[in-house]
């Protein structure tokens, strides 16, 4: 059989569609997996050099959506691996122990850290919002997330220094947990947007939350759900800032997790319903031992339409 | 129908969802295999070949078991590109979303898939005949054709009592080599707020559920009867309060009964499958919707009391 022989090479592909469709597959990898998936990739593709063009672009791609949590390289704290903190494609900064981090994408490890410099870091005025509301960010999500890591980000205006100016920070929290032993990982990501006006004396506060998780002992099932929000807080001193917002996004995520909780409580009895019935509409098994009756009717259920 | 049988036949031998483990999977990796010793040089490059294929279809089936299902299509659609020479393989080991053509002298849909398929045609329950035409596609014999339009008939009503909906069709064709056959028992459900969802709760659901049973032949009354059943589904709530939940998945599992005939193929056949469906459906919503609430709530656990309210802009 051809199938069998040693010219067993997809050569109907061309190199730039294998690599996009090996792309696909490590970016759509689950929260915990690329590292499967990427072995599974080079076992497939069968060439080193095509899988280590593709990984080079999918693992930082993959790792900054998954919002990856890696410990630095003395193990002291985690520092998160953003589109926000990225500085270029290896060094990322973390903006609460003011440090840069050089990362392996592909092993998915910090090598090196080193001190931030004065053009990498906001301005004293800016960190004073940015620093407050980090700490009151790190209390909610010690007090509501199991191993939960997060950072606040200046995006825009950080070197402002005065007042009537606007600036923009973006807090993050990420919650993976990977358990393949168990066969099951799952992830957390929250983004909040925040827009400062001193004009306006406002704070403008765009969310965007996504949840999965993944078990797949004997089977593959999948949750995926995501929810965005909008609000706003007056802009006030710092610290002030700082508690509004923090309160803000602890009612939104509590709201989220109890939304989804009652997404999940409503499946027996509606949402799974209509699938698939527990038990026939007749509320009893169907009866197989007893089909002549359904020979006998057959036309009349023809006729009712329901043995179309 | 020769083409036809391979699925039915690898279904059993490599029941790849059940049993999962990573060991397996890194033994075979390149290199790692040895005892080709005494073997001719063909004979080692064929096995080379072979376990090559092997190992890729390894890492192709693990792919479709991490990969969302929702993405179920694109991923097979990948892998078959990607391995053209595996596609019999792929298309026999990885279930795909059934689709329907309409039987035009019935007017009624039926469910396509390899079991039903001879090159680009597919046979209806209703007509016994292919769309698109086909002079010589292959057809069950008469008793078989019998018991087949009896089993269509019977699992419409079935369908439509657990179901409230949705399309079904049933397949049989003849074992050649012992004396026995196959049926495979198809049922596609689209529980859409705008589909057969009648309590309105969905966005987006979808229930497939794919069983094939291989009858054995006829011993002192008694036959034995292996059913391979796989549920895929997907499931989406939306609204602006609470936003997207969706929930999509895919299971498979097997049965073995030995029953006496006497009660007919299509009792002991139905029962069968009843049976699975309501087990596959029970842990779905228990153990792997379950498992994965669990997920959510160790990653942030769930605040005391429900009842939460924003302040208004």
């Amino acid at each position: 059989m051809a199938e069998e022989d040693e010219t067993d090479e997809p050569e109907a592909l061309g190199n730039d569609q294998k690599k996009e469709i090996a792309n696909w597959f490590l970016t759509n990898a689950p929260s915990g997996e690329i590292q499967y998936i990427a072995k599974d990739v080079k076992s497939i593709l069968m060439d080193d050099q095509l899988y280590d063009e593709v990984a080079a672009e999918a693992f930082p791609f993959y790792n900054k959506s998954h919002l990856l949590a890696l410990k630095m390289p003395n193990r002291s704290t985690d520092v998160l691996i953003t589109t926000f903190g990225e500085l270029n494609d290896n060094n990322y900064l973390d903006p609460r122990t003011a440090q840069v981090v050089t990362v392996n994408h592909i092993k998915q490890v910090c090598t090196n850290v080193r001190p931030a410099t004065e053009e990498e870091l906001p301005s004293q005025y800016i960190e004073e919002f940015r620093g407050a509301l980090d700490s009151e960010i790190c209390k909610y999500v010690v007090e509501a997330y199991h191993n939960g890591v997060s950072a606040v980000y200046c995006i825009d205006g950080k070197d402002v220094e005065e007042l009537h100016t606007e600036f923009k920070f973006v807090v993050v929290i990420s919650a993976a947990r990977h358990s393949p032993h168990n066969f099951c990982n799952g992830s957390w990501r929250s983004v909040w947007n925040l827009e400062f006006s001193d004009d306006h004396q406002k704070v403008e506060l765009m969310g965007n939350i996504q949840v999965g998780a993944h078990y797949f002992e004997e089977g593959n099932v999948q949750l995926d759900s995501k929810n965005s929000f909008k609000n706003s807080a007056m802009f006030e001193f710092p610290e002030d800032c700082a508690v509004s917002i923090a309160n803000m996004i602890r009612l939104h995520e509590n709201e989220y997790m109890a939304n989804l909780e009652a997404s999940y409580s409503n499946l027996p009895d509606t949402t799974f319903k209509d699938l698939r019935r527990k038990l026939p509409v007749t509320r009893t098994l169907f009866p197989w031992h007893n089909t002549l009756q359904f020979g006998l009717t057959r036309d009349i259920a023809n006729q009712l339409g329901i043995g179309k | 129908m020769k083409s036809i049988w391979a699925p039915p036949n690898s279904v059993f031998s490599y029941i790849y969802q059940t049993n999962y483990s990573r060991r397996s999977l890194e033994d075979v990796s390149e290199g790692k295999i040895s005892s080709t010793r005494g073997v001719t040089r063909k004979g080692r490059n064929r096995q080379r070949g072979y376990r090559r294929r092997q190992t890729r279809m390894d890492a192709a089936m693990d792919l479709m078991r991490r990969i969302s299902p929702n993405q179920n299509d694109q991923a097979l659609t990948s892998l078959l590109s990607l391995l053209p020479h595996c596609s019999s393989d792929l298309l026999s080991q990885v279930d795909q979303p059934l689709q329907v053509l309409v039987d035009m002298q019935f007017g009624k849909e039926f469910i396509i898939c390899e079991y039903n398929r001879d090159t680009d045609s597919y046979r209806s329950p209703f007509s016994n005949k292919y769309y698109p035409e086909l002079e010589d596609g292959p057809l069950p014999s008469e008793d078989l054709r019998k018991l087949e339009v009896e089993a269509n008939d019977i699992f419409a009503i079935y369908r439509d009592q657990y179901y409230e909906g949705g399309v079904s069709s049933v397949y049989m064709w003849e074992d050649d080599n012992d004396g026995g056959f196959f049926a495979c028992f198809l049922i596609k459900k689209d529980g859409s707020k705008n589909a057969d969802g009648r309590r309105g709760s969905l966005q987006q659901g979808a229930w497939e559920a794919i069983h094939v049973i291989e009858v054995g032949p006829e011993e002192h009354d008694i036959a034995h009867y292996r059913l391979t059943s796989t549920v895929m589904l997907s499931l989406t709530t939306d609204n602006k309060s609470s936003g997207t939940f969706n929930l999509s998945g895919s299971i498979r599992r097997q049965m073995n009964e030995n029953l006496p005939v006497a009660d007919g193929h299509l009792c002991n056949m139905g029962k069968m499958i009843e049976e699975i469906e309501g087990k596959l459906r029970n842990s779905v919503e228990q153990v792997y919707f379950g498992k994965t609430r669990e997920m959510v709530c160790t990653l942030r656990p769930l605040p005391e009391g429900l009842q939460f309210k924003l302040p208004d802009n």
